[in-house]
């Protein structure tokens, strides 16, 4: 059985160890906060925040404290604000170990390709090549295949690039792969999931 | 030095031309200066440039600039959310600059700082590099970046002393800091003026050397994604 959503972020959860000031993006890698534990992790969001908490309670929204994704959240007792040229200074300069993030398309450099389709309504790329450009580590996390049953992980991106050579780790409905020299290497599969089957819905170069 | 105005209108008199290129704070809607786009709106100044992360939405922040046209350029991260702004973008009427949010951030502290450029290693291998110089620093490649000098620069605060001295509260600091130091002129509107001396000077966020002009005003402070957990989650 392929992992579901849920599975895939906590798959990703294991990725991170204490310790970690960690990015998540929106989406499926949003739920890999559900799934930390007991491990020290402290997340950062973009628009000027460490130490990000679960969503408010009902009632005690507070418009000035809301995530990259403009939704409401809470703070923490370890909570530190800063200005979006210092946040994204930390980011830059390699202080955030680890960025888990969703993709359109990634390829066997490394390549990611998440924020634009041409001909597609543009709404910009945020924070995502400043993000994939500086942290220590490049987590995508996403389906396996398009919804016409297509391969996400390709020879070579189609899509406009977010950044070049930038991922190292993919973790798909399917299982685990990584960036290494030549192509992909499956480091993991999903329950009852076979290579074969990997190799099967993957375009890009698997290697052993 | 006489900072304090009575209102918007007051604080942006004389500051305002056609043609001109404002950086304004926020993200999102949180932490804009509601105060002064309305205000600017009603002066009716055209074909302005703006350098903001987004572009408000339809009916509040920049979107009701928008709505008037009044708006010739945007320099911005991310501007979904808006309506009008894309009908006015793919009609050609608008145009767009897409900055990475770090590099438009960098931007603003940049120019703030007087530094006309710098070398990033964001968007290299991308669209947003093409036509930029390149450059190797020990065998990396970055690209180079300008610093950004606006005509004027407006931004939302919390509190302020009279000599502009600013306190930002939460994630609503975000561009407001950045945006603030790369105008020429900068004006503020906070929630409260408060007398010299009752903020910490330890913990001011935005020196008032920064801050030209500033108001104080009621924020409507609208929530653009509301997301709560019920109390069983908890």
């Amino acid at each position: 059985m392929p992992w579901d959503r849920n599975q895939m972020a906590a798959r990703a959860a294991q990725e991170l160890e204490d310790g970690m000031y960690v990015n998540l993006g929106i989406g499926i890698p949003t739920l890999v906060a559900n799934y930390v534990g007991d491990k020290d992790i402290t997340l950062q969001s973009e628009n000027g925040m460490l130490g990000m908490g679960p969503f408010p309670f009902e009632g005690e929204e507070d418009p000035d404290l809301i995530n990259a994704g403009k939704q409401t959240i809470t703070e923490l007792s370890r909570t530190a604000y800063f200005d979006s040229a210092t946040s994204f200074a930390m980011i830059r300069g390699g202080k955030i170990a680890a960025a888990v993030l969703g993709a359109m398309e990634v390829d066997e450099e490394g390549d990611l390709a998440n924020w634009m389709i041409p001909g597609v309504l543009v709404k910009g790329m945020g924070g995502a090549m400043d993000l994939v450009a500086g942290v220590g580590r490049v987590i995508v996390v996403m389906d396996h295949t398009n919804k016409h049953g297509k391969s996400k992980l390709l020879t070579k991106c189609t899509l406009p690039l977010t950044g070049k050579k930038v991922v190292n780790r993919i973790i798909t409905n399917l299982g685990v792969l990584d960036v290494v020299d030549g192509g992909l290497k499956i480091v993991e599969t999903a329950e009852g999931v076979t290579e074969d089957e990997i190799r099967d819905a993957t375009e890009a170069t698997v290697v052993n | 030095m006489k900072k304090v105005y009575a209102n918007a209108a007051e604080a942006l008199d004389g500051l305002l031309h056609d043609g001109m290129f404002i950086a304004a704070g926020g993200f999102g809607l949180c932490g804009i200066p509601e105060l002064l786009l309305e205000a600017i709106k009603e002066t009716g100044t055209q074909d302005l440039t703006f350098a903001s992360n987004n572009a408000g939405v339809d009916d509040f922040g920049i979107g009701i600039l928008l709505q008037t046209k009044q708006v010739k350029k945007m320099i911005s991260s991310y501007v979904g959310e808006n309506a009008e702004f894309m009908r006015q973008y793919l009609s050609g009427e608008l145009e767009l600059e897409f900055n990475p949010q770090g590099t438009l951030a960098e931007r603003m502290r940049a120019g703030g700082a007087g530094i006309p450029g710098f070398y990033t290693k964001t968007g290299v291998g991308t669209v947003i590099a093409e036509g930029k110089e390149h450059k190797d620093f020990n065998g990396e490649t970055y690209i180079m970046e300008e610093g950004m000098f606006a005509d004027l620069a407006i931004v939302k605060a919390w509190k302020a002393d009279d000599t502009g001295n600013l306190v930002f509260r939460k994630t609503a600091r975000n561009f407001n800091v950045p945006a603030a130091t790369c105008g020429k002129i900068c004006v503020a509107e906070v929630e409260e003026i408060v007398p010299r001396g009752s903020l910490d000077p330890d913990a001011i966020h935005l020196p008032g050397i920064y801050v030209n002009r500033i108001i104080q005003g009621t924020h409507e402070k609208r929530i653009e994604q509301r997301t709560t957990r019920k109390t069983e989650d908890a």
